[in-house]
């Protein structure tokens, strides 16, 4: 099992839901996050004097997926995010030791990502 | 004075025979009446200026939803609920000192540094008896109440005019002790000299119309010693002494606070005519309609002097600063709104819109003004005051009894002169006093928060409450706050179309 984090741009988000969705891997966590790369910080100017910030909004994507399908979301998400200006954000795949659904308590890559039409409540 | 609008009376009262229904009962009948009537035509006139007087009043207490407004969309978050709280504080206590003893030294009497007489306004009601102990109520006939409600309208706005500079980090108790200090005295007494029959009015012929200097000079004053005492901000000075922007919450209140006080101030310029009748007899119209459009012309120049100004100095359209310049042109053109023609309220207007741009890029260097007070009513007032002695209109210094024409009309030096001496005494009592004011409390009490008080803001701080609660309790700890859906939620549409990678 591989937990994907990409750290991207917010525009780049629902096209990449769409796709992972239309693809079969529906399960996915964002949150909303503030970092610092190569891409400068806004100054905002206000009555005179100026703030520079230095850390940007980006959006964090994480998805747990089998080991066979992480290529399948990493190259989503490289088709959506990238724009090729600075500032398109990270990829991470990172080894994922154990999972389990909480409302059933089974484990094991069957709960990662889809679910059957009868599992889910009508 | 009372003469100039007889005219203007009896059609009045014409009018209204022709509504009354007693007319068709008889002739002997209808002539008693038009007997009665002209006995009482003064008085309907003064009832009609006294209602225009109170209509201004309101419109000026409206200025204070202004005031709340701008310097709370000023302030950060955790500032806000301060404001709100500060802003009644400070109206209720001005509005019982003023009743009890403000007025009376303002008005009371024809001394040329107080008046002495009608504490708790207790002068008898009408405006002939009150007229013995307040020289104005008689001469202008508007009923004592009328007259004081809306001259402590003015003593209001002042007085949150001082509080500008001392937002996000001035203890809630410092401005409880000098608001009273200030609206039972200090303005008063500034006001007596220059409203109320004193010496720069009487014996100097200074000229402010509605209170350049009075109203806004004075609040900026108190402003300035209360920011000397009090430092600026944390963090408003990077270790290299360089200002940093701290950015207010809210432009879009602070726009509406900006158009609050502008249309407030259709009642302080206007108001200040105390009636609304001219004289046709000299060729001079309704006076108060006149202000009227002195006053926003002189706005609308403010607004776009600021923002070319800005524009020009640092390529950006500053959206305070657009408010600014408006509060600043209104602040200019107060002292010369009655003595001025059309033409010159453009040009006053402009050159406070450019003031307040300049002020406050010069001051932000040195002092934390958050609002700006100190340019918008401090530099744009000591403006305003002078540039009645420089674009006053001698046919309205006559109708005002009040100085004469300006360096532009006679080519002499003294109206300016007169204005320049208001202004430097005016800056100086005022000074004076609220540093002594602020110092005392300062040694006392305390005028600032603890610089951790500062950092969690003043609502939790002070007030115990935040302004915008949700913003600092997170939703997991908020009652009922958790934004989440239904446990048993209607499953969407796109999750049970999720197909199995597998099935794919």
């Amino acid at each position: 099992m591989k937990k994907i984090e990409a750290y991207i741009r917010h525009d780049a988000f629902e096209p990449i839901r769409t796709e992972l969705l239309e693809k079969g891997f529906p399960s996915l966590s964002i949150a909303e996050v503030k970092g610092s790369g190569r891409q400068k910080g806004v100054v905002e100017q206000y009555r005179g004097s100026s703030l520079t910030v230095n850390v940007r909004p980006k959006l964090k994507i994480e998805c747990v997926v089998e080991d066979k399908d992480k290529s399948i979301v990493v190259e989503t998400i490289l088709r959506h995010a990238r724009t090729g200006d600075v500032g398109d954000g990270k990829i991470f795949v990172i080894p994922v030791e154990q999972a389990i659904r909480i409302r059933t308590g089974e484990e094991g890559e069957e709960v990662l990502q889809a679910h059957s039409g009868a599992e889910l409540p009508a | 004075m009372r003469r100039r609008y007889l005219g203007v009376a009896v059609a009045l009262v014409a009018v209204a025979l022709l509504a009354l229904p007693g007319v068709a009962f008889g002739q002997d009948l209808a002539l008693d009446r038009i007997k009665d009537l002209k006995g009482s035509i003064g008085e309907a006139a003064d009832a009609v200026n006294t209602t225009w007087v109170i209509v201004a009043a309101v419109l000026v207490m409206f200025m204070q939803a202004g005031f709340l407004l701008l310097e709370v969309g000023f302030s950060r978050m955790k500032n806000v609920g301060a404001g709100v709280a500060k802003i009644f504080v400070n109206f209720s206590i001005a509005s019982l000192c003023y009743w009890a003893v403000g007025f009376a030294l303002a008005f009371g009497g024809a001394g040329e540094l107080w008046g002495d007489s009608g504490f708790f306004l207790d002068v008898g009601s009408t405006a002939a008896e009150a007229g013995e102990q307040f020289p104005f109520v008689g001469l202008y006939g508007i009923d004592p109440a009328a007259f004081l409600f809306f001259q402590f309208a003015f003593c209001a706005v002042s007085v949150e005019i001082v509080w500008g500079t001392s937002l996000e980090r001035i203890k809630c108790s410092a401005y409880v002790i000098y608001a009273i200090v200030f609206s039972a005295v200090i303005y008063p007494v500034i006001s007596h000299w220059i409203f109320g029959g004193g010496w720069l009015q009487v014996n100097i012929g200074m000229q402010d119309f509605a209170g350049s200097t009075v109203v806004h000079l004075l609040g900026a004053t108190g402003a300035f010693a209360a920011l000397l005492l009090l430092g600026p901000r944390r963090g408003k000075y990077a270790s290299d002494g360089k200002p940093r922007a701290i950015p207010g919450h809210s432009m879009p209140l602070v726009g509406l606070g900006v158009l609050i006080l502008w249309l407030g101030w259709f009642g302080f310029n206007p108001g200040s005519t105390l009636g609304i009748f001219g004289d046709a007899a000299a060729g001079i119209g309704n006076r108060f309609a006149e202000v009227v459009l002195v006053t926003n012309l002189a706005a609308a120049a403010g607004v776009i002097a600021a923002v070319a100004t800005m524009y020009g100095l640092r390529r950006t359209i500053d959206i305070g600063m657009a408010g600014n310049g408006a509060i600043a042109g209104l602040v200019a053109i107060t002292a010369p709104s009655g003595y001025i023609e059309y033409w010159a309220a453009p040009i006053i207007g402009a050159i406070g819109g450019i003031i307040v741009v300049c002020g406050v890029l010069a001051i932000e260097k040195l002092l934390d003004d958050p609002v700006g007070a100190l340019s918008a009513h401090g530099l744009a007032g000591i403006w305003g005051t002078l540039s009645a002695g420089i674009f006053t209109s001698p046919r309205f210094a006559e109708f005002n009894a009040v100085g004469e024409g300006g360096l532009w009309y006679t080519g002499s030096f003294d109206q300016l002169g007169a204005q320049a001496l208001g202004v430097a005494v005016t800056f100086a009592a005022v000074f004076v006093v609220s540093y002594a004011v602020f110092a005392l409390i300062k040694a006392t009490i305390g005028l600032r928060v603890s610089p951790e008080e500062e950092d969690a803001g003043l609502d939790i701080s002070e007030h115990g409450m935040y302004g915008y609660p949700e913003q600092f309790i997170s939703p997991e700890e908020y009652p009922g706050g958790t934004p989440a859906a239904p446990a048993h939620a209607p499953a969407t549409v796109s999750a049970i179309g999720a197909k199995r990678p597998s099935e794919a």
